[in-house]
């Protein structure tokens, strides 16, 4: 099992949606040395994991391992918020 | 199932809430396929009244609900709307109602990074229409949403986006906010001047002293409803209004009568009482008010009327055995169903609660004729206000189901009359009967006087009556006194004398 697992979920294919995914990918090959699985979510066509998860807002990125989970919303711009939000930073580790 | 869509003159598509009485100050209920903003106070009803109008259509008209919630959790709803037997749960079962949970969770608010949209809330909410089949989606309440997120403008895209596409869908969508003050500005955040095509505001308002909820449709686009504010109450099953106009229209005037209990008071009355009229008695304690409206109810149930009696004074003890001291057997008439007594004590209820419980037992005993006595222990009680809405309330109950009612009024001085009762509701009153002292030779004697009969010709002697073991005796007119009504009864000379009113009994 790879050391970090995301889900992300976005609201169609929008540029938005395309963002965040691309910012993702990024920080994980650059910050997380690319030991990570990815499971994209589109709330449009499966509207009950958004349920489930309690999705408000798109995009939302959770964290389901390591432990502590944590969610995070936008298209993650911004790499270190990103880490930040999400208890990655070194010291977390 | 009846539709309950109806189209208005002007071809706007009106759904019927189902709520009692918002059907008709809405003159059809809510514009359907179009979002409302119900904007009130905190602890105004905002969220009982979606949920009544989400519940109505489950109840009603098979329609499905979604209620979106932003504050309550779902399990606390479930719970406290069970006390109206809106049984959410079994709902939920039976994919007539769904729920999406945006309440708050402890440690649940993701950080922001970067440009967003709501639309894992958009997804849900289509979701659960799908699921559900519902035509009916409230909001609640979007306060929530402007404090959770910290761009307004970003909210209103996202609201618009969310009715746009529930109106698409054929939904009649219903969203609260809570407003800081009863009168100002719609709302704290101008929401509705983006998303609602309608808006009604609800009101808990303090006045004399007691609390008063009103209803008011401020907006209706393009289409009519009725102005200003109504009451409403909440009560065991939920939300009831209290329309005061739109009622009176559908009244027809009945030429029949009937009898008033009293063969001669019928005969002052020009052959007795307007099967749908209203009459009020009004005179001093101890005139004769409740062996007036003793006489009435027996009266109508010795003709097999049903007749239905709400004392606001008198015990049911007090009221059974002056019947039977009167020679009038109400036991034996309740027991065969062709009388009933409802005792209230006036300060138990708000006027709104009155007026919603005795329509109940008037819809449920389906009386022909009936009594309140008093409205003077009821007007002390309300306010000025409300005490002439629940007549006006009362009176179009009664007339539309053609019920001859009798209504008592105290006079405040011994002598003479004219109280504050009277000032109100004789405008609404068909007829009026009075019962006067009058003092007269060191003697006090009692007078009856038909004041008012809308409608037909009567007697207007002041006659002299007498009460006895038999009831309410009506003799000749007092032809020698004058000044009965100013309350200052003087003898004046008529000449010869020979019918001056003073009788052997």
């Amino acid at each position: 099992m790879k050391q970090f697992q995301f889900t992300l979920f976005i609201a169609g294919e929008s540029p938005r949606s395309q963002r965040a995914i691309a910012n993702l990918k990024r920080i994980a090959q650059e910050r997380l040395g690319g030991d990570y699985e990815l499971t994209v979510v589109d709330v449009q066509q499966e509207p009950e994991r958004a349920e489930e998860e309690r999705i408000l807002t798109t995009p939302t990125l959770v964290k389901r391992a390591p432990e502590p989970r944590r969610r995070v919303t936008g298209d993650l711009t911004n790499a270190e918020q990103v880490l930040i939000a999400l208890s990655l930073l070194p010291e977390d580790l | 199932m009846a539709s309950t869509i109806q189209r208005s003159r002007d071809g706007v598509e009106k759904v019927a809430t189902g709520i009692p009485g918002f059907d008709i100050i809405a003159q059809g209920g809510l514009p359907a396929a179009r979002a409302t903003l119900v904007a009130g106070t905190a602890g105004s009803g905002k969220t009982v009244f979606v949920t009544n109008f989400l519940a109505a259509g489950i109840q009603h008209f098979a329609e499905g609900a979604v209620l979106v919630t932003f504050e309550d959790a779902p399990a606390d709803i479930r719970k406290n709307m069970l006390s109206f037997g809106w049984d959410i749960a079994q709902w939920e079962r039976e994919s007539k109602w769904a729920f999406v949970d945006v309440s708050p969770e402890p440690n649940d608010e993701p950080a922001v990074v970067g440009s967003y949209d709501l639309g894992g809330l958009v997804s849900r909410i289509e979701h659960a229409v799908r699921k559900t089949k519902a035509t009916r989606v409230a909001l609640d309440s979007l306060n929530a949403l402007f404090v959770k997120f910290s761009d307004p403008s970003l909210i209103r895209a996202e609201l618009f986006r969310i009715t746009t596409s529930l109106k698409e869908m054929g939904v009649t969508v219903l969203f609260t906010a809570e407003r800081t003050q009863d009168y100002g500005a719609i709302t704290q955040f101008g929401v509705e001047e983006f998303v609602a095509d309608n808006v009604i505001i609800l009101r808990n308002l303090l006045n004399e002293e007691r609390r008063r909820r009103t209803i008011e449709i401020l907006k209706f686009r393009g289409t009519t409803h009725e102005r200003g504010e109504t009451p409403f109450t909440v009560v065991e099953r939920g939300i009831v209004m209290i329309p005061l106009t739109g009622l009176q229209l559908t009244q027809t005037s009945s030429t029949l009568r009937v009898t008033s209990g009293i063969p001669a008071l019928d005969d002052m009355c020009g052959g007795g009482f307007f099967r749908d009229s209203v009459v009020l008695i009004s005179g001093a304690t101890g005139a004769g008010k409740t062996l007036l409206v003793t006489q009435f109810m027996n009266g109508g149930f010795n003709e097999g009327e049903r007749s239905l009696l709400f004392a606001f004074e008198e015990s049911r003890d007090q009221l059974f055995r002056n019947a039977r001291a009167w020679g009038m057997d109400f036991d034996r008439a309740e027991k065969e169903g062709w009388l009933k007594v409802v005792n209230q004590y006036p300060h138990a209820m708000p006027m709104e609660d009155h007026l919603v419980r005795m329509r109940d037992v008037i819809a449920d005993y389906e009386p022909q004729r009936l009594a309140v006595d008093s409205l003077s222990a009821l007007e002390r009680v309300f306010s000025l206000r409300s005490f002439r809405e629940f007549i006006i309330g009362l009176t179009s109950t009664l007339k539309q189901q053609s019920i001859t009612s009798l209504f008592t009024s105290t006079t405040p001085t011994l002598l003479g009359g004219g109280s504050v009762t009277e000032k109100h509701i004789s405008t609404l009153t068909d007829s009026i009967i009075l019962l006067r002292y009058v003092e007269s030779l060191g003697m006090m004697r009692r007078s009856i006087n038909v004041l008012k009969m809308r409608g037909s010709a009567h007697d207007a002697a002041f006659r002299e009556f007498t009460i006895d073991g038999e009831g309410m005796h009506i003799g000749d007119p007092f032809r020698n006194v004058s000044g009965i009504l100013t309350g200052n009864p003087h003898l004046v000379s008529v000449g010869n004398g020979a019918d001056n009113g003073d009788r052997d009994d």
